[in-house]
């Protein structure tokens, strides 16, 4: 049984609701309030990459299980600009928007994985997800 | 979302009572810079006890309250960051820049009764005391 929820990124009230979702799905997965609270402000962030870098694009967040474990995955994904330089914009302090989005670095350790695949021109996929503490 | 703003003698308190949007978030920056103005405020505190996440805008946007109203001569100090957004803020790498922070509003409220009345030791009588402003005597006559 696979719960997904898309939330359409066009405006700052959308950051809000796919932060609101995350929670409740985290809340469903079982999460210490710490870790929603992490998965929240991951959510966040990429959804604030979105609306700052590619003005629109979508956040999936899907509740897994696997192995008896339940945990959270955030697919955000844009067709935006895409980032040229990836290892660069993985490293802390790094920003080309006039230091608004520290993001990445940060969003990786807020969760367990974290993988960003991107192509200049054509968009930009991170995945992340969060597991339930055991 | 609006957010009420309460003068107590020199302070203003701000108390945010749910999430906000980026734009809730600027309208409340716009507000205090204003309010401290109009209520010749000493100091504001910012109670985010009920915020349930500070990403970079939203502590981007309490820093610039803090620098905004202190080049108009109020002292803020954020108050009610709670554990986990504490620790959230950390691991995503944000910093609030020497503004100052209190546990709570009681403590936010001492911290500015200090500075006050360290302010009034150092140099007493440079400002009139809040309310009183000098032009509004003068209109008196």
């Amino acid at each position: 049984m696979a719960i997904s929820e898309h939330i359409p990124i066009k405006a700052d009230t959308d950051v809000l609701a796919a932060r609101q979702k995350g929670r409740a799905l985290g809340l469903q997965a079982g999460f210490a309030s710490i870790d929603i609270t992490l998965l929240a402000t991951a959510i966040s962030e990429l959804a604030r990459n979105i609306l700052l870098y590619a003005r629109e694009g979508e956040i999936e967040l899907r509740l897994l299980h696997e192995g008896g474990r339940r945990g959270v995955m955030v697919v955000a994904s844009d067709q935006g600009p895409g980032i040229a330089d990836i290892e660069r914009a993985l490293q802390d302090g790094f920003s080309t928007s006039g230091g608004l989005g520290l993001g990445l670095p940060g969003v990786k350790r807020l969760m367990d994985s974290f993988e960003i695949r991107s192509l200049p021109g054509q968009g930009t996929v991170v995945t992340a997800v969060k597991w339930e503490l055991r | 979302m609006d957010v009420p703003v309460l003068k107590q003698g020199p302070y203003l308190i701000a108390t945010v009572q749910s999430a906000l949007t980026d734009a809730d978030l600027a309208q409340l920056r716009r507000t205090l810079v204003e309010q401290v103005g109009r209520y010749r405020s000493r100091g504001l505190i910012v109670d985010v006890t009920a915020v349930d996440v500070l990403d970079s805008f939203a502590c981007r946007t309490l820093r610039d309250i803090a620098h905004m109203t202190g080049f108009r001569g109020a002292e803020t100090v954020i108050v009610g960051i709670h554990a986990d957004l504490a620790f959230a803020m950390v691991q995503l790498g944000l910093s609030l820049e020497g503004v100052a922070t209190a546990l709570d509003l009681e403590e936010g409220l001492a911290y500015l009764n200090r500075k006050q009345r360290a302010a009034k030791a150092a140099a007493p009588g440079l400002r009139p005391p809040a309310g009183k402003s000098p032009t509004r005597d003068r209109r008196g006559h």
